[in-house]
């Protein structure tokens, strides 16, 4: 593949790639090589399956391709065998064999490795039949099934590249920049300002101008920025270089966690790639524009994910946020007008430039645009990724796509937005969640994490949780923020641990009010936010800590024990085999008795308990 | 732990003149160090003052802000159990208690062979897996106590 030297040479080229593929009689083999199915052991499948490919010559006509991730990260690892479409999950280095052998060659399907629906128990053979994928609006995901994000061509095949050419070409800075504004789309990072307006006033300012893409995702919980920079790097750089087009720029960063080594190695692939096609670099597609992208690693460093901080810390610096008197689209990174926008963010844009901002507009609610990716995670059965058009509900997006709660257990809340967000109780679940609805009821929708908490999730346990986060994370520069979250953390683990008074949530409500008011930058005038809707929605929780000195979940360990509720045990033993202290004694088929002096409270009986016989006290 | 490693100056010297000289990429140097030693030898630091051309108060504020990089000696193995909040609230918890009483060490330590470091590392972007862990970059997932065990197990048994 040659350097495009202009428009012509890239329309002519994927034209080219499209008839071969038409004309290719070759099978396809996705495979989910994301950091989710990774985790569960891709490579070995990827290995075992090249291995019996070329055993049975059958190489040349079957072809593996490693994508991004897929989204349904639960069933990992995952392997999507088209033109069919069967889905086969869980899969592990022993299937492959008989993959190869009736699915491939014959083209039978295999039961045990079909999905099973966790909410109507039936077998689903296709990937778009199945709920999970089927509810879902995947425009700025969809892709990632289909693209090998190592190679340029996949991406091309399903039209990359095609909007920078039209906004090189086609369309002015200015147009541009109004096109954005029309969309309506807003920063997905959590902020939600109009991304329109802020190119806009970046533009305005003179000076070597900056545009950096923040791929510093450091709310606990949330890893779409992840997949899309792993599994599709080119839509981000692509959106980049149309801003920076728009913006009048000619340097762009990409500020991302080393903590995502995939991430990096990908994207590093992908700018090598752009650059050497012309798509980056000194006269772009032929049009006359510069511009290039260099990669900063980042420190494993929350409060960097703020715009003063991230800029401070790609000058080489300690990551410390400045007070904002004057913008960054004014004065950024190296005093010069810069436009910091998100991942998924930048990732919207060929789509708006592409489709058109009517297109754009058209999906999501009145003053939140577009879709939404959101992660669904923690204690709900189909966990993943999960891309929606703003306004879905947020029960919708947890029982109709999520499968509900696992293992017969209760919904208790669901924590939006992150270490600045707050958990939201069951009494909200018809809620429409875009950028304005989730903040009525004091949380937010953030970046898009969605962490789902049942029966035996402790609300107090949680907020000690984030403000322990939080206090670890703090920059240290302002007293509000380094004082008062080592104050709140001090009261909460102390309500965690038996000793809670009388007129600790009142203190609690006074610091983080304070905490509100007075601290310097957004990580911790958002700080209190986990504790206040905590104690609005489950204040019961605290109080049964203080009063009763009970923690009804069973988390916090001096507050709680187990007990046999002698009715529902049937003495089935696998408690007693299970506890690693000897604890649980009783013979089989009759009632068991845990030893309370021996129990350390590990919760294994509990958890593997089949007839919830194991009771929190 | 407090054992000392021979430095190689020339790989120093390489990766510096990888970024050419830049002080802006000081953090992407020092983590580039790290992926040699497991650590940033303080015996570096006077090199990267004198070729980034900065003050050593910025290199030490810089090695001791982000979390990706250590001044102390870490282990062969760094072990980091994400206790991200997927993680946490599916018991990450339990797998730490798990391998501090393993490795009879506590979290942020290195065992006495020097083989294992036990670091919490708040969220590596693989939630619907919880609760994972990393092992230098290998990740596993889908984890319980006696899979954590395990994990350990096989590192061990690579070292035998």
């Amino acid at each position: 593949m040659a350097r495009f030297e202009n428009r012509e040479a890239l329309d002519t080229y994927r034209e080219e790639l499209q008839t071969q593929s038409q004309q290719s009689q070759k099978r396809l083999i996705s495979l989910c090589a994301g950091s989710g199915c990774g985790a569960y052991g891709t490579a070995d499948v990827h290995k075992a399956l090249e291995a019996e490919l070329k055993e049975q010559g059958l190489e040349d006509e079957i072809e593996i391709r490693l994508t991004g991730c897929h989204g349904f990260c639960e069933k990992g690892p995952i392997m999507v065998v088209h033109p069919e479409g069967i889905f086969y999950s869980q899969i592990n280095a022993s299937h492959v064999k008989e993959i190869v052998e009736k699915t491939l060659k014959q083209g039978e399907l295999i039961k045990k490795l079909i999905f099973k629906d966790p909410v109507t128990k039936k077998k689903i053979t296709h990937e778009h039949d199945i709920p999970f994928y089927k509810l879902q609006k995947r425009i700025i995901f969809g892709n990632n099934g289909l693209i090998d994000p190592t190679n340029l061509d996949h991406y091309l095949m399903v039209g990359g590249y095609a909007p920078l050419a039209k906004a090189l070409f086609d369309l002015d800075p200015e147009t541009i920049v109004s096109q954005v504004k029309a969309s309506g789309l807003r920063g997905r990072g959590g902020g939600g300002f109009p991304t329109g307006i802020k190119w806009a006033s970046c533009r305005r300012h003179e000076g070597n101008r900056y545009v950096i893409c923040n791929a510093d995702e450091g709310d606990p919980g949330a890893y779409m920025d992840r997949s899309i920079l792993e599994g599709n790097p080119h839509s981000v750089i692509e959106g980049m270089i149309i801003g920076a087009f728009a913006i009048g720029s000619n340097q762009g960063y990409v500020y991302v966690r080393h903590e995502y080594p995939l991430a990096v190695t990908n994207l590093t692939i992908a700018l090598e790639t752009a650059r050497k096609q012309g798509f980056l670099g000194k006269d772009i597609l032929g049009s006359g524009f510069d511009f290039d992208i260099h990669i900063s690693r980042g420190g494993g460093a929350f409060v960097c994910g703020e715009s003063t901080a991230l800029m401070a810390s790609l000058e080489g610096k300690p990551g410390r946020p400045k007070a904002k008197y004057v913008h960054t689209v004014e004065k950024g990174f190296r005093e010069g007008p810069t436009n910091l926008n998100n991942v998924e963010t930048w990732a919207n844009v060929p789509i708006i430039i592409e489709k058109g901002p009517e297109f754009y507009a058209a999906i999501g609610t009145e003053r939140s645009k577009g879709t939404k990716i959101f992660s669904l995670v923690g204690k709900v059965a189909n966990t993943g990724l999960v891309e929606v058009p703003m306004g879905t509900t947020l029960r919708q997006i947890i029982f109709d796509i999520g499968g509900g709660i696992p293992n017969k257990k209760k919904f208790k809340a669901v924590q939006t937005g992150g270490p600045s967000g707050g958990c939201i109780p069951e009494q909200f679940l018809d809620l429409p969640v875009d950028f304005d609805e989730l903040s009525k009821v004091g949380s937010i929708m953030g970046s898009g994490g969605m962490i789902v908490m049942d029966q035996d999730t402790c609300m107090v346990d949680v907020a000690r949780y984030f403000v322990d986060f939080l206090k670890d994370e703090s920059c240290g520069q302002c007293n509000p923020c380094r004082e008062g979250l080592k104050q709140m953390l001090e009261v909460l683990t102390r309500i965690c641990s038996g000793e809670g008074r009388e007129g600790d949530i009142e203190l609690l409500e006074e610091l983080g009010s304070m905490l509100q008011k007075f601290s310097l930058c957004g990580l911790g005038t958002s700080a209190p936010n986990p504790v206040l809707t905590n104690l609005l929605y489950f204040r019961d929780e605290y109080e049964a800590h203080i009063k009763d000195k009970k923690c009804p979940s069973g988390v916090c360990k001096p507050l709680f024990y187990y007990e046999i509720d002698t009715d529902a045990c049937t003495g089935c033993t696998l408690c007693a085999k299970k506890c690693p202290q000897d604890a649980v004694s009783g013979k089989k088929k009759e009632v068991h008795h845990i030893d309370q002096d021996k129990c350390i409270k590990c919760g294994i009986c509990y958890d593997g308990c089949k007839f919830n016989a194991i009771a929190i006290r | 732990m407090t054992t000392s490693v021979k430095i190689d100056w020339d790989r120093i010297n390489q990766i510096i003149d990888n970024y050419d000289n830049d002080k802006e990429s000081l953090l992407m140097i020092m983590q580039d160090i790290s992926d040699i030693y497991n650590y940033v030898p303080p015996e570096i630091v006077p090199l990267l003052v004198e070729r980034l051309g900065i003050r050593e108060s910025l290199v030490y504020g810089v090695a001791t802000f982000y979390k990706t990089i250590s001044l102390e000696p870490r282990g062969k193995y760094i072990i980091s159990v994400c206790t991200g909040t997927a993680c946490h609230v599916r018991g990450a918890e339990k797998i730490t208690q798990a391998l501090e009483e393993r490795l009879d060490i506590k979290e942020g330590q290195t065992s006495n062979d020097g083989q294992f470091t036990l670091e919490g590392v708040r969220c590596i972007g693989c939630c619907a897996s919880g609760p994972v862990l990393t092992v230098n970059k290998d990740t596993h997932g889908g984890l319980d106590r006696t899979r954590a065990l395990d994990v350990v197990d096989k590192y061990e048994e690579q070292e035998a």
